[in-house]
């Protein structure tokens, strides 16, 4: 699994590649702590190049959400999920809580 | 039959995976199917690793899977603590974000998933998990 963050003016663009499960989700939720550890807030997770993600993936969102979410003063959003993935999400009753957008530019764009 | 023994850590969830899914492409599952029981056996095994042997060194997981014309079945066996999944609450995957609890998430994947998720413990046998997916079930 990889994680690159770029920095935007208004958000921060985090790309996940490869399969996030227990052994790599640390590694994805570390990323996420850097980006709100600098008080951003805002946040696009761009999961086009993501080929699988478990449950253990999916706390990382949760608490980044909740995080991001507190005092209004921002949320992270989903973009480009596969459909495999987009499946499980919606299994799990986790669409109801990220907004997605099919194109990560589209998402930077929203904030 | 094929039967594997792993230690019981998270490097191996790759390979588990792997097994489980070329298992799954024998009997004929679509793409959709085998990454469905790819994420259940990750799950399970994750519990495993996490739950059953928290705080042990050196545990093990022995995965038997079979396959007919028609079904998949996964045996996961370990020798960590015995858990009952009935103590496990159903997660209410409609709460709100602030109510949103993470714990029961991947018994509730592997219930939805699978066609038949079963359990059973001894002290003689240890944990026995069995999950269990047919062809042609919705699901």
């Amino acid at each position: 699994m990889e994680v690159t963050t770029k920095q935007f003016r208004n958000c921060d663009l985090v790309s996940v590649n490869g399969r996030v499960d227990s052994s790599t989700a640390p590694q994805l939720a570390e990323a996420l702590e850097n980006v709100t550890g600098n008080g951003r807030y805002k946040i696009v997770l761009d999961m086009g190049g993501l080929e699988y993600m478990s449950s253990a993936g999916f706390r990382s969102l949760l608490a980044s959400q909740r995080l991001c979410k507190r005092y209004n003063r921002g949320e992270i959003v989903l973009a480009s999920v596969p459909e495999r993935i987009q499946e499980a999400l919606e299994l799990a009753g986790f669409t109801e809580l990220f907004k997605t957008y099919a194109d990560p530019i589209d998402a930077v764009g929203s904030f | 039959m094929s039967k594997i023994v792993f230690d019981a850590n998270f490097d191996n969830l790759d390979k588990i995976r792997e097994i489980v899914a070329e298992a799954a492409r024998q009997v004929g599952f679509s793409d959709k199917e085998v990454y469905a029981i790819q994420l259940a056996a990750d799950e399970a095994s994750s519990n495993i690793i996490e739950h059953a042997y928290a705080g042990v060194t050196g545990g093990k997981l022995e995965i038997d899977i079979s396959i007919s014309e028609n079904k998949l079945k996964i045996i996961m066996r370990d020798h960590g603590k015995p858990f009952d999944p009935a103590s496990v609450p159903e997660p209410n995957v409609k709460a709100a974000l602030s109510e949103r609890k993470i714990g029961g998430l991947g018994m509730y994947l592997m219930r939805k998933l699978m066609d038949e998720v079963s359990y059973e413990s001894s002290p003689e046998t240890g944990n026995i998990l069995t999950m269990i997916k047919r062809l042609g079930d919705s699901g």
